[in-house]
């Protein structure tokens, strides 16, 4: 493992691909590659390989044994949850969720994806783009995921021939136009060999662009692309009020007698001391007179820091309000246009009476419209009554509270919403705010 | 297809933009907004406490999040008889220090009348389970936090960071509620309870990091020490009275640590001489073994050990 240092910043990304692909495969590598596989895993996966006879020559070593860590995925050598790794470089540390494949299981895909920075997806450099790929893209596109990763793997068994590469890579190409995401970063890799894993090829001397891992340790991650360039916002979590119950550690309890600090994690922007803001719903403004990391005061805090904010005023605040930088408090939503992912079994109609949760707030709310479901071939949209499970469509809701939400695409984190079920608890839907009205 | 240069990538980020959190600083961020969460959306959290590593972080999260309020739910601990003497002395010194209920499950109190028996093979690990589940129910606790990460076993990579429990305490591995952004969906119906894992996205490495920049006290058996033990599975084993060695076992004195703590009668030490927490840092970053690999017959029962556990109820 490489050696550690204070600097390194956090990378999430997920893979995804086929069944059959080399995913896993390709996941052990890179894990194998950057020494992130401890002696005793190995021994225990060389020895489970060896009993199962993988690979029929000895020595050879299943990697999927590695992330698969369900009896019932290791029995049917399918990847049916999203399991996390963690591995280190020199300049970052990264957080890697190993996405099943598998059409069943894409609700669990979208588990991975949705706080990723990049999404890594697995293409059989002999198969080419699959209905599979279509659908791993089209979830990256709803969840506007940064930075998109297309892994042409097994480019060995076709000899590393540059044509077969190209044919890929203009398909892939043509679909990533047509889904309207960010240009692609497409990658010749043989997982089972090492190419353009964590080191360049020799083996395709025509391809010069950076290996995966070279690429992993220099995209820049969500926060990196988004700090400073929004207003500050922070949703209320809870309001810190100790009153008697002060912490053990507190040198002068009578200057807390009246301690009140409104906490919450940093949705974005950055707030200073002395900065003037506003409150949602109230309208209310105060300015920030403290900025509190646990015992630490701060000058200022960023997204996403998890903060407590000191006021000059006595304001009518609590979970579920949303602080603002002053002049640029988000407008009251009611009525919502999204982009959904259905989750779950039971099929999502109009009519049906739902929560949303969005932010810290749970409100009620009712599904008003559903304008169709996205079809995977023509990409187009559909005309549809109802969103089956793994359906991508587009819906209308109206809240029985005001929200303060955003577009997604100009603010992710007030913009990303879950529809629940009233009863049950159960998350029905992902959703993505496209368009709101008052 | 036009792959951007490594050099065009990185001149991306805005130039103003205020310094990049570091990993460990964004890992803290995101397990205070999970406990905060947890204590805004849940009538009667507990925090599973062992005085063991991964526990006193989650603490010192909890202390953090709420400064300066005191740590508002109380710590649960499952006792199973088979403790190190130090651990709990730590246990109970942070309580009272930090001025907060402890309860505790005693599993010893289980086999005294029957409800459980002692195992073959003398481990108490497993019989945690039962007294853990009728302490949630009784304590009415509605959410339960707890230190597990997921890079210590690949059931655990599995889990989310909010896990819900069936009336049985039971994991359904197969069918998890989905997990998106950091929008944690806490809602159950009577009966069920959450499991709340704040350091998920943690490893070995990063709580040593971060115990070290915090400054934040352990068990002292964490760090190197001289103690009598005797070799078994391959592990150095303590010699305790709930831990003997067999007469074929050659004791002796080693200079040893313990990588994890739990029941003397399945942890074993590892050959150290890391003797303070920057020591061990260096140490763990060069490791060529997982702690529960290195240090946990418990869990070489079966590939899916811990598994089969946690579907039980384990934490």
């Amino acid at each position: 493992m490489t050696h550690a240092t204070q600097e390194q910043t956090l990378f999430r990304f997920a893979t995804a691909g086929s069944v059959d692909d080399g995913k896993s495969t390709l996941v052990g590598r890179l894990l194998h590659d950057s020494k992130a596989i401890l002696a005793d895993q190995l021994e225990s996966v060389a020895r489970t390989s060896a009993e199962r006879g993988f690979g029929g020559e000895p020595g050879a070593i299943d990697f999927a044994l590695l992330t698969d860590g369900l009896r019932a995925e290791r029995e049917q050598g399918i990847t049916i949850d999203v399991a996390y790794r963690y591995f280190l470089t020199g300049r970052r540390s990264f957080i890697l969720a190993d996405c099943p494949g598998h059409v069943q299981y894409t609700r669990n895909m979208v588990t991975g994806a949705a706080t990723a920075d990049a999404v890594v997806v697995l293409v059989d450099a002999r198969k080419g783009v699959l209905e599979q790929t279509r659908r791993h893209l089209a979830v990256v596109q709803l969840l506007r995921v940064p930075h998109v990763i297309v892994a042409v793997n097994k480019i060995d068994l076709l000899g590393y021939d540059e044509a077969a590469f190209a044919a890929v890579a203009t398909d892939v190409s043509a679909l990533v136009r047509d889904l309207g995401l960010p240009e692609a970063h497409v990658i010749p890799v043989s997982a089972l060999a090492g190419d353009n894993v964590v080191e360049r090829s020799a083996n395709t001397p025509w391809y010069d662009g950076p290996a995966l891992l070279e690429l992993l340790e220099t995209l820049p991650a969500l926060d990196e692309l988004e700090s400073d360039l929004e207003a500050f916002r922070m949703p209320v979590q809870l309001v810190i009020r100790p009153q008697g119950a002060l912490a053990h550690d507190v040198a002068d309890p009578e200057s807390y007698r009246d301690h009140r600090a409104f906490a919450g994690r940093i949705s974005s922007g950055t707030v200073r001391v002395g900065d003037e803001v506003q409150v949602f719903p109230t309208g209310a403004t105060t300015t920030v007179v403290g900025i509190d990391a646990g015992p630490v005061a701060l000058e200022s805090a960023s997204a996403p820091q998890s903060v407590a904010l000191r006021l000059a005023d006595e304001l009518d605040a609590a979970r579920g309000s949303v602080f603002a930088a002053s002049g640029s408090l988000p407008a009251a939503r009611r009525e919502l246009e999204a982009s959904v992912f259905q989750l779950d079994p039971r099929p999502l109609v109009p009519g049906a009476r739902v929560l949303v949760k969005s932010g810290t707030s749970t409100v009620q709310a009712l599904v008003t419209a559903v304008h169709g479901r996205r079809d995977l071939t023509t990409l187009g949209l559909d005309p549809a009554d109802r969103l089956e499970v793994n359906d991508i469509g587009q819906v209308a809701l109206k809240l029985a509270t005001e929200l303060a939400v955003e577009p997604y695409a100009e603010h992710r984190r007030a913009g990303a919403f879950l529809v629940i079920h009233p009863h049950d608890g159960a998350t029905l839907a992902a959703a993505i705010v496209t368009g709101a009205t008052a | 297809m036009r792959i951007a240069p490594v050099s065009e990538i990185t001149t991306q980020t805005a130039v103003d933009a205020p310094p990049r959190l570091s990993a460990l600083d964004t890992l803290e961020s995101e397990a205070i907004h999970i406990i905060r969460e947890v204590v805004a959306e849940f009538e009667r959290p507990v925090l599973l406490f062992s005085g063991g590593k991964d526990s006193v972080v989650v603490l010192h999260l909890a202390a953090k999040a709420f400064w300066p309020a005191r740590v508002p739910f109380p710590v649960l601990h499952v006792d199973t008889g088979h403790n190190f003497p130090e651990v709990i002395d730590f246990r109970d010194r942070t309580v009272e220090r930090l001025g907060i209920r402890l309860e505790v499950a005693k599993v010893q109190d289980y086999l005294d009348d029957g409800r459980l028996q002692e195992r073959a093979d003398g481990t108490r690990n497993p019989l945690q389970t039962q007294p853990l589940l009728d302490a949630i129910a009784a304590g009415r606790h509605d959410a339960v936090f707890g230190g597990a990460r997921r890079d210590e076993d690949k059931a655990r990579a599995k889990e989310r960071i909010l896990s819900l429990r069936d009336e049985f305490g039971q994991w359904d591995p197969r069918n998890q509620r989905p997990e998106l952004w950091d929008l944690y969906n806490g809602r159950h119906t009577v009966g069920q309870h959450v499991r709340a894992f704040p350091i998920s996205n943690w490893t070995e490495l990063d709580v040593w990091r971060y115990l070290e920049r915090e400054g934040i006290e352990l068990p002292p058996l964490y760090y190197a020490h001289e103690r009598e033990v005797y070799r078994r599975d391959g592990m150095w084993r303590a010699v305790s009275e709930v831990s003997p060695p067999r007469a074929d076992e050659h004791v002796e004195r080693r200079v040893v640590r313990y990588r994890t703590v739990g029941d003397m009668s399945c942890t074993g030490a590892v050959e150290s001489d890391a003797a303070s927490v920057a020591d061990v840092v260096r140490e763990v970053a060069t490791s060529t073994l997982t702690e529960r690999g290195a240090t946990r017959a418990d869990d070489r029962i079966s590939e899916a050990a811990m598994e089969d556990r946690k579907k039980d109820g384990y934490f």
